[in-house]
């Protein structure tokens, strides 16, 4: 049973009280792939993740397993592993007895289960606190307790809820390379919840952004980082600064945008034509100190090892992100340009 | 004088506990004192040298029989509140429509007092009361059941007044533990039973511990139902119908505090023993809001 093609997602939708909390959510997921939901708090990528699971029955659509029809099944019966943000240990059981818990419940010879689990502990390298209770693990062997008994029973699919969101900054960049080097020794499928677009970026295979619900985007990290889809996703993949301004030219290859004190050339996403209102998305290190561009008086600098992040005021009062490789002091007036490949002109939506 | 009170600071010991004195002089002449003079007291019998009205409580099967008698109402009254409370409170645990009503409804028998409640069972549950009459006309029975006046009477008073405690305790212990859990075991294959005896029931189970304590505590000091809906002269004289009959009827004081006594000491023994047996489950965090 642990073995399919495809998984499908068809019209996914699930409703709280009137509200949309997923709306019409289709996918298709191939084995061995490793899928990133990406949104920001509250957009229902938690609530598609359970819905998977089947911890919340869906509102309408369906979940298909190659021919087999899961989202009537209840959990215990769709073999899905799953790793909870809080880890849900069980604190009354031994680390042992926690991975071993699933294939106990699969009523497995106790050989086997002896076996399995010794498998599963040595691959999460905790062979050492084996017999301890979760209580005394730190919150990084905890994590991966979690995620060994999830994968000890080598389940279909893999979902995790945000698995690193309880961890320091240096442990959650160990166990984001973990988590993708068993993903990738065990060749398991896996559907991954997470709000932060870095760690989407690094692990996925293809990633799904989705805000209020709504799919926005689906893509490999390339394609996402490069070529976002809308003002949306551009917002969350890092596009700091988000212009609102007006189309003044269209060639075939760029856009001329003009907005309060500021001129700019970029390449256009969609169909733009000359007075349309857009939204100019440029990256702060796509915008860089020289010759002709806008002026604008810095700030406030900030040091973060090889660069500076600098903040800027226009004469007109917008507020620009930056990068800089010198350090220019608060106060100074310098002048900024950006590569018109590097920005994206979205239409505007009526807000 | 600041070095002696840096010292005492380190040791914990600062002018702040002052603020216990009230309370402490509160437990020493509301509780303290009179146990001790009880206690004292039993020691002083008129006759029969210090150990004299144990000698004559233990000596006297009518007398002693009268533990066994509270024990066979307390312990099966308190296994039944916890046995019960468990499943209701377990349906109970999440958010849904009437909660709030269904839980005043649940509770609302501690609020009666016991004489309103024996008042009720004898209308009810009476010779002459709604049940009998309702099963005799309908030909179930020839005869009136006996259902008050006797074990039963004062079993059920047990249940009704001892059921909103436990529940209530349960439900608290029961929202305490992570909801999380059941589903991440749902996820590891594990259907309902497995679910509620293999993650929810050990992480309970020092709750249940201490509930049916408290409750068994409750019960064998059961007194006005034992008369009122009960059979104070034989089948339900319990343990404090004989401490009131040594103090208010024979005025043996001594006598009578040897039972109080006595009836501690019961009481002790079985929380003892429940406590112990709860030292063998997992007592940590449980994960819930607490």
């Amino acid at each position: 049973m642990s073995s399919f093609d495809t998984l499908r997602l068809d019209g996914v939708t699930r409703r709280f009280g009137g509200k949309d909390a997923l709306s019409g959510l289709s996918l298709e997921i191939h084995k061995g792939e490793f899928i990133a939901l990406l949104g920001p708090s509250g957009c229902g990528k938690s609530t598609a993740l359970n819905c998977l699971a089947g911890l919340l029955p869906l509102s309408a659509g369906s979940i298909w397993q190659d021919d087999r029809r899961l989202d009537t099944l209840p959990p215990e019966r769709r073999g899905f592993g799953m790793v909870f943000q809080s880890y849900a240990l069980f604190p009354h059981l031994s680390v042992r007895k926690n991975i071993a818990f699933g294939l106990q419940m699969r009523h497995l010879p106790r050989a086997e289960v002896r076996r399995r689990t010794d498998e599963a502990i040595r691959l999460v390298r905790l062979d050492e606190h084996a017999t301890k209770l979760p209580g005394q693990l730190s919150g990084g062997q905890q994590q991966r307790v979690a995620i060994a008994r999830a994968v000890v029973l080598e389940p279909s699919l893999v979902l995790m809820d945000e698995p690193l969101s309880n961890l320091d900054a240096k442990l959650r960049l160990e166990m984001r390379t973990e988590i993708r080097r068993l993903h990738q020794s065990l060749g398991l499928t896996t559907v991954y919840v997470t709000h932060d677009q870095e760690e989407a970026l690094s692990m996925a295979d293809r990633l799904v952004v989705l805000r209020d619900g709504r799919v926005q985007q689906v893509g490999t990290p390339e394609e996402l980082h490069t070529r976002p889809a809308n003002r949306h996703v551009a917002d969350f993949m890092g596009y700091r600064n988000l212009l609102p301004m007006r189309v003044t030219s269209v060639t075939r290859e760029h856009v001329g945008v003009e907005g309060p004190g500021m001129t700019l050339t970029g390449t256009g996403v969609g169909d733009l034509f000359p007075g349309d209102e857009v939204v100019a998305a440029i990256r702060p290190e796509d915008l860089v100190v020289g010759e002709g561009g806008v002026p604008v008086t810095v700030e406030v600098v900030e040091y973060q090892g090889r660069e500076l992040a600098v903040e800027a005021r226009t004469d007109q009062g917008i507020m620009l992100h930056l990068r800089a490789a010198e350090r220019p002091a608060p106060g100074d007036k310098v002048s900024v340009v950006a590569d018109p490949a590097r920005v994206l002109v979205f239409p505007g939506e009526p807000s | 004088m600041t070095a002696l009170r840096h010292r005492l600071a380190e040791r914990g010991i600062d002018r702040q506990l002052l603020l216990l004195v009230p309370a402490l002089l509160c437990v020493l002449i509301l509780f303290i004192y009179p146990f001790a003079y009880g206690l004292g007291l039993s020691f002083q019998p008129s006759q029969g040298g210090v150990f004299g009205a144990y000698r004559e409580f233990f000596a006297d099967a009518y007398q002693r029989d009268t533990i066994w008698t509270t024990l066979k109402l307390s312990l099966p009254a308190a296994f039944l509140n916890v046995a019960a409370s468990v499943p209701i409170a377990y349906r109970m645990r999440g958010r849904f429509r009437g909660k709030r009503l269904l839980t005043v409804l649940l509770v609302v028998p501690i609020t009666l007092g016991t004489v309103l409640t024996a008042e009720g069972l004898l209308n009810f549950l009476g010779p002459t009361g709604w049940l009998n009459r309702t099963l005799m006309s309908a030909g179930v029975i020839d005869e009136p059941v006996r259902l008050t006046n006797n074990y039963w009477g004062v079993f059920f008073s047990l249940v009704i007044t001892g059921f909103p405690f436990a529940f209530l305790l349960i439900l608290s212990y029961l929202s305490g533990i992570d909801p999380t859990l059941e589903r991440a075991a749902a996820t590891l294959g594990a259907g309902w039973w497995p679910r509620f005896h293999r993650i929810t029931l050990p992480l309970l189970a020092p709750g249940l511990a201490t509930t049916f304590c408290l409750t068994f505590v409750l019960a064998f000091s059961v007194f006005p139902s034992a008369v009122l809906v009960g059979d104070p002269a034989g089948t339900t004289r319990v343990i404090s119908i004989a401490a009131y009959h040594a103090a208010y009827e024979a005025y043996d004081y001594p006598l009578a505090s040897a039972i109080a006594v006595v009836m501690g000491v019961v009481e002790l023994a079985v929380v003892a023993a429940v406590l112990g047996m709860r030292s063998l489950f997992y007592t940590g965090s449980t994960g819930g809001k607490g």
